[in-house]
């Protein structure tokens, strides 16, 4: 994958609203963001209810999967362009979990729903529904995907990169600061982890920054890129952001995203966390 | 709730005890700004969280003990930053101009 293949600008989406081969999809944190007005042509997807399983924590499953997207007017030759507030957050978690389900075509918007508003580019309320489709999903990719117990083998020897902010990854605070800090997990971080927050990707309207700019964010963060590489944060959303900065943009390979984050591993009983703002001991 | 904004957010289900709430209003001319993202930055000027305004103009931040900037980002608009220092239990209302 290149930055060439993996963002489009919104220019390039201006140009596209009316090519049937775009998809154009929706994914925010605030689930209720799109209902209010979205980008013409645009489909929702709900993090909370379309790509969680509903009883156990983990994600829908293939079937789901397919049935979700056939439902939504996905097909399989798509071009799946994925955009979303939060800076893109929840948009490159639906983006690597495409990746996941084997989805060739996918694209980000660059700097996702803020840089279309700050754009002042033009937002509808007009409901959307597309013909349904009969989508075939691969099963999951899990080179991308990180689980507990490669994370605690990884202290010390792969490199673990907190993409939380920095009060998050010293446990001054619990959550990102836009939530409550009430929470049941322990603060810190996983030890060895690299504090480097997924914001230091991004410009101030979203976009990604350079690849050169990119490479050397990392490189000064102590990211050894030799090693293999995987990212969290606290729900898997914002370490997707890095992930795609990282696979997507830069090109390197090996980079996981451990989607159970903070509130997996900071809810484990018995594994060791660091406290403060140094990496800690393996 | 003691304390919210009238017209602003809501405070209920939250413990407001345990949060060092920082919110406020954006505005422009002296009316609301609809479309406008409020981020917040720490000591050192890194990035915490961002909210997009509520459609009267109003966000909310649950922070910790210090001094913070609020970075607001608007169409047609430079960005402006404000300090303000947030408490454990206690609200900080901001108000800003753009």
């Amino acid at each position: 994958m290149s930055r060439e293949n993996a963002l489009v600008t919104a220019a390039w989406v201006e140009e596209n609203l009316d090519n049937p081969q775009v998809v154009l999809v929706e994914v925010d944190e605030d689930t209720s963001a799109y209902d209010r007005s979205h980008i013409r042509g645009a489909i929702k997807l709900d993090w909370t209810t379309d790509l969680q399983d509903q009883v156990r924590r983990d994600f829908v499953n293939k079937a789901q999967f397919e049935a979700l997207l056939s439902d939504k007017g996905v097909a399989n030759d798509s071009t799946v362009v994925l955009y979303g507030g939060n800076n893109n957050w929840f948009a490159a978690y639906a983006y690597w979990y495409f990746k996941l389900y084997g989805h060739q075509d996918v694209k980000l918007l660059d700097g996702g729903r803020k840089k279309w508003e700050l754009d002042a580019r033009e937002l509808t309320d007009e409901p959307v529904k597309l013909d349904s489709t009969s989508y075939t999903a691969q099963e999951q990719d899990l080179s991308i995907r990180a689980f507990r117990d490669e994370v605690v083998a990884a202290i010390g020897s792969h490199n673990l990169v907190d993409v939380r902010s920095p009060d998050e990854y010293a446990g001054r605070l619990l959550a990102p600061a836009h939530l409550p800090q009430e929470q049941a997990q322990r603060a810190g971080h996983i030890p060895t982890a690299a504090s480097v927050p997924w914001s230091k990707a991004a410009n101030d309207d979203g976009t990604f920054k350079s690849n050169d700019e990119l490479k050397e964010i990392y490189t000064e963060a102590g990211v050894d890129w030799t090693k293999d590489t995987i990212a969290y944060c606290r729900i898997g959303e914002r370490s997707s952001h890095t992930w795609f900065a990282l696979q997507e943009l830069l090109g390197e390979p090996n980079v996981k995203n451990y989607d159970g984050s903070w509130t997996e591993y900071g809810s484990l009983v018995g594994v060791p966390i660091a406290l403060g703002d140094e990496r800690g001991e393996a | 709730m003691c304390g919210a904004t009238e017209g602003g957010l809501s405070l209920n289900g939250i413990n407001t005890d345990i949060e060092a709430i920082i919110q406020g209003q954006v505005t422009k001319g002296g009316e609301p700004v609809s479309t406008a993202y409020v981020r917040l930055l720490d000591k050192t000027g890194e990035f915490t969280a961002e909210v997009p305004v509520s459609a009267t103009g109003h966000f909310r931040f649950f922070a910790g003990d210090g001094v913070w900037t609020l970075r607001t980002l608007a169409p047609g608009a430079e960005a402006v930053d404000t300090p303000v220092e947030a408490a454990v239990g206690s609200i900080a209302e901001v108000a800003i101009a753009i």
